[in-house]
């Protein structure tokens, strides 16, 4: 009992210090974004709203209250999509209060044995580093392969995990253990090594016809493991529009899912990677298939503004920083479409932080909509979170479920045959939600780079005719 | 703390998810839209039906503990605040839109239904609701009825307390009254619903209302005006009045609100202009472009510079996005923004507006004022920040320098916000001590032991102010 007073005083403590009060102030309650945020939908709590976490925290502040397990459960609870800040009419930077937040709740928790091993191996051991990531990929591949997994569900061992773990593991897609480069290279398409001046090895893929730009590929460590295909078709549709595509190799993790926990530290020595690895390849944008990573990349000028060694050159990269379909629909040259392709219909989902942080919600539909043959119908509440949410789904099954049964209840009335995501957790989730609602004969989640390179006619492809 | 007793009578009428009073929840209801104003309350509820909320007033009104009913608590009189501590009834539960009626042009919902949602249900069936509050999208019919909310299109539709014709309310003994009905003519005795809309929870909570819809208007059409003297601005409202044209909207700002509005919303509004009216009216087409020609004759002969009618619906609606924005656009120039809402009759808005100005310079306080200046209702907001105590004592000032203007001018010191708290000290002002003393034996009437959010309306402490008893 002691201890744990003793942990919140300090938790109390190091919040004063660490969390911006200016954003607190600003905050004038006047509950705009609480309609926005899916925890209040589904609960109709005002401690469960931005607006009453945001009271919570200033009552720490102001000495109102100490920040007990209940007050870092209801921190845990938001998922983080960020859906409050476009509502907020004081332009309230939410994202940074509850990452300060957790940062604070991160240093001073004493986690119970198994979650600080779980933290551990997830946050530090694998996600860092691409050439592990590649490991789980090659082991869960083989997993998937040695028809293991197939014993595996008959076995019934599944049954003995929790109910959302069994059914995240059906919907899993097959991973890989080769990389994009590894797989371009065996596709046999144009492409050429290089080392740049400081050494760092790059892999460029010429541009199909006249340059338009160079730009350097965020190439993420899930979507690299289990969507492979996805980030191959998304160099070919940018070499289509003309872009030439570089992909440093010492890019790494964009560290989102550290700084979600609360894990600043390491997120910045990430961050810190990739701003060289991206500067060495000297590109005019950075194209990011991944909303929740895209928006992370976009925030390093934040993340980096005390790091004077790095304050400048995050700002230019978060510049730089664009979604692929903000690429190919407003920089890009248009791409030309196959005409003879079934008509079908298809809705999309909102990746939130596509939408709240990157603030890109038009160009997906504009490039579904300039598909022959494709009907868009819009998702009843497509701007709200899908309950997905970096690792949410694993930490908070029960909202994530709720969120994810409401959400579904709005798809089955689009009709459509494809549910169409721009990242790769709302993909999963998608999916999920398609298996737990049984309409897996009727849909199909996919990604929006995907949807694209079907409908795209792709010309001269095995030419490395760039300039 | 409630008596343990106390908690387990609660939570055997709401069931154990219907009643909270752990700290996280106490402190996410000490506080609403109000700037400045927080306090503890000692338990929160859940209801879901009439008889669970008389259920638990004959509870509290056995122990004396005060009820605060709350909607969205978005409100900006400090009406929700549990300022003697007490349970707040939170009423959101009890949203269900019970019935449009298309044959007799009413609805009827519990009063937790959400504003916004309300108003799409209602256009959906080819109606129309016209009070419009700009916090529609949180707000909740139960609050706007119990503080008598207005809007963009009170000039020409009026405001709530024009369309509530029943209610279902739970008294202070946990009674339930009934008025109204779904009727146009109803002159059976005293008009209590009319006393229950704007009483702000101090006489029942209310828990079902029925109000009167409309026909869906065919057309719509804006226009903006600009002025580089504010007086053109102001007398432009009273002429067009007096030309016997009521707009459905007729929105004002001044020179500073515009040029705030304009470096956030980057929209092309000319920043040296002195004030601006943002003008739409809706019916028929013809009649609307009848009027809006003649409206702008009018705003030339009253020396407007510019003027620009919207050439689609799109525009129309960025015009009026625009003016919505202004407190958007000022609340993100300094921490805290601080929203009033003195209301003068319109042929004396040109008035208020230089007092306004005066009083900022007065007390060097950053004051823009916007607002509905068809009907009057000016939203002076002051820009400051809570932690400055000594420019906040300033505000504070100003405002009450404010009040005493309109109250002078033969308005009021509140047009739709409610008196609640933060105005309870004026209230005389505008009522007279007769009046108070009869808002007093109508109070002790309804709520002898005052439970019903005690503490509002009637303040402890009286602002001294000489002036003329009659008002
Ligand atoms: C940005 C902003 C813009 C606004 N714009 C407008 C505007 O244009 N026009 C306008 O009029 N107001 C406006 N308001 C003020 C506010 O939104 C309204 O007063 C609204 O009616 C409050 O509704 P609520 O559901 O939030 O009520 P709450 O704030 O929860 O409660 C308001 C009062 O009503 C009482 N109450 C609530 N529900 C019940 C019930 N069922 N029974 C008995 N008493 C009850 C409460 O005790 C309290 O005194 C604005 C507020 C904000 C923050
Ligand atoms: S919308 Fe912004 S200012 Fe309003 S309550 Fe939410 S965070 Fe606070
Ligand atoms: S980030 Fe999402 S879940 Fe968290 S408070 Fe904002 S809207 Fe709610």
């Amino acid at each position: 009992m002691t201890a744990m007073i003793n942990q919140s005083e300090a938790l109390a403590e190091r919040l004063k210090l660490t969390i911006d009060e200016d954003q607190l102030t600003n905050c004038m309650r006047c509950g705009f974004c609480q309609n926005a945020c899916p925890t209040f939908i589904e609960t109709g709590l005002e401690a469960a709203s931005p607006r009453g976490r945001i009271a919570l925290m200033k009552a720490v502040v102001d000495g109102l209250m100490y920040p007990d397990q209940s007050f870092q459960d209801q921190m845990d609870l938001c998922l983080g999509c960020r859906a409050c800040e476009p509502a907020c009419p004081s332009d309230v930077k939410y994202g940074q209060l509850i990452e300060q937040t957790r940062e604070a709740i991160a240093h001073e928790r004493s986690y119970s044995l198994p979650v600080r091993m779980a933290r551990k191996t997830f946050l530090k051991g694998i996600f860092p580093h691409q050439g592990r990531m590649r490991m789980v990929g090659k082991t869960l591949r083989f997993y998937q392969r040695s028809g293991l997994q197939r014993v595996v569900r008959a076995s019934g061992v599944m049954k003995l995990l929790p109910e959302h773990l069994q059914e995240l593991e059906a919907v899993m897609p097959e991973t890989s253990g080769d990389g994009l480069v590894e797989r371009w290279k065996s596709l046999r398409l144009p492409a050429r090594s290089e080392v740049t001046k400081s050494g760092e090895s790059i892999f460029i893929v010429p541009p199909i016809g006249e340059k338009v730009a160079r730009v350097g590929m965020f190439r993420g460590c899930i979507m690299d493991v289990m969507f492979i295909e996805t980030n191959v078709n998304t160099v070919r549709l940018l070499r289509q529009a003309g872009f030439e595509v570089v992909i440093p190799e010492s890019q790494a993790c964009c560290g989102a899912l550290h700084a979600h926990a609360g894990e600043m530290a390491e997120a910045r020595t990430l961050a810190e990677l990739n701003l060289h690895a991206f500067a060495d390849a000297d590109v005019d944008y950075v194209a990011s298939n991944a909303g929740g990573c895209g928006a992370m990349l976009k925030e390093y000028d934040h993340l980096m503004q005390d790091d004077a060694a790095h304050r400048e050159l995050a700002i230019q990269f978060s510049n730089q920083v664009k979604d692929v379909s903000e690429l190919l629909s407003t920089i890009g040259r248009p791409l030309t479409m196959q005409e003879e392709i079934a008509p079908k219909t298809v809705t999309y989902q909102d990746s939130c932080h596509l939408r709240n942080v990157m603030r890109i919600q038009g160009q997906p539909r504009e490039l579904m909509r300039a598909l022959p043959g494709v009907e868009l119908c819009e998702l009843q509440g497509a701007d709200t979170c899908c309950g997905s949410a970096g690792i949410y789904n694993m930490t908070q099954p029960e909202m994530s479920k709720n969120v994810l049964d409401r959400k579904m209840e709005h798809v089955k009335k689009t009709d459509a045959k494809y549910v169409v995501t721009s990242n790769p957790g709302c993909l999963l989730q998608m999916k999920w939600g398609i298996h737990r609602s049984g309409l897996n004969n009727e849909m199909e989640a996919v990604h929006l780079v995907d949807l694209l390179a079907e409908h795209v006619r792709f010309d001269a492809e095995a030419s490395g005719a760039g300039k | 703390m409630l008596a343990d007793t106390i908690r387990k009578q609660l939570t055997a009428i709401v069931g154990s998810n219907g009643f909270k009073d752990d700290t996280e929840t106490l402190v996410s209801y000490s506080y609403d839209a109000t700037p400045l104003l927080q306090a503890m309350p000692d338990g929160v509820i859940f209801p879901s039906s009439t008889e669970e909320v008389s259920a638990i007033i004959k509870v509290c009104a056995e122990h004396r503990i005060p009820v605060i009913g709350r909607g969205a608590g978005s409100n900006l009189c400090g009406g929700t605040i549990p300022m003697q501590g007490g349970l707040i009834i939170v009423m959101t539960r009890m949203n269900k839109l019970l019935e449009i009626d298309t044959d007799n042009l009413t609805a009827t919902f519990q009063t937790g239904l959400n504003t916004k949602q309300f108003h799409q249900a209602v256009e959906a069936a080819g109606l129309f609701y016209p009070p419009d509050p700009s916090s529609m999208i949180i707000c909740t019919m139960g609050g706007n009825i119990a503080l008598g909310a207005g809007g963009l299109r009170g000039l020409k539709y009026g405001t709530t307390k024009d369309y509530v014709i029943g209610l279902e309310a739970v008294l202070a003994d946990g009674s339930v009254l009934r008025t109204g009905g779904k009727l146009v003519k109803d002159v059976a005795g005293y008009d209590l619903t009319r006393l229950l809309v704007g009483s702000g929870g101090t006489l029942a909570i209310l828990t079902e209302a029925t109000v009167k819809l409309i026909p869906k208007p065919a057309y719509r059409r804006a226009m903006v005006a600009m002025y580089d003297d504010l007086h053109a601005a102001a007398k432009t409202v009273s002429s067009i009045i007096a030309n016997r044209i009521i707009p459905c909207t007729l929105e004002f700002m001044d020179q500073p609100t515009l040029q705030v509005v304009e470096d956030y919303a980057q929209i092309g509004l000319p920043v040296h202009a002195k004030a601006m009216l943002a003008i739409e009216q809706d019916g028929d087409e013809g009649t609307v472009e009848h009027d809006l020609k003649l409206i702008e004759q009018i705003c030339l002969q009253e020396g407007a510079i510019e003027l620009k009618i919207a050439q689609s619906p799109e525009e129309g609606a960025k015009v009026m996005e625009a003016r919505r924005s202004a407190l958007a656009a000022l609340s993100r120039l300094r921490p805290t923004t601080i929203l009033e809402d003195a209301t003068v009759p319109r042929s004396k808005i040109a008035e208020m507006v230089l007092e306004v100005q005066r009083v900022s310079e007065k007390y060097n306080v950053q004051i823009c004022t916007f607002g509905h200046a068809g009907d009057g209702n000016l939203h002076p907001t002051a820009m400051t920040d809570a932690r400055n105590s000594e420019e906040i004592h300033r505000v504070e000032q100003a405002f009450e320098e404010i009040f005493e203007a309109a109250v002078r001018l033969g308005g009021t010191i509140t047009g739709e916000h409610g008196v609640g708290i933060v105005k309870a000290p004026y209230l005389e002002w505008k009522v007279g001590s007769t009046g108070i003393e009869m808002m007093k034996r109508i109070k002790q009437a309804f709520d002898p032991d005052n439970i019903m959010n005690p503490g509002k309306l009637f303040a402890e402490t009286r602002k001294r102010m000489v002036m003329n008893e009659h008002r």
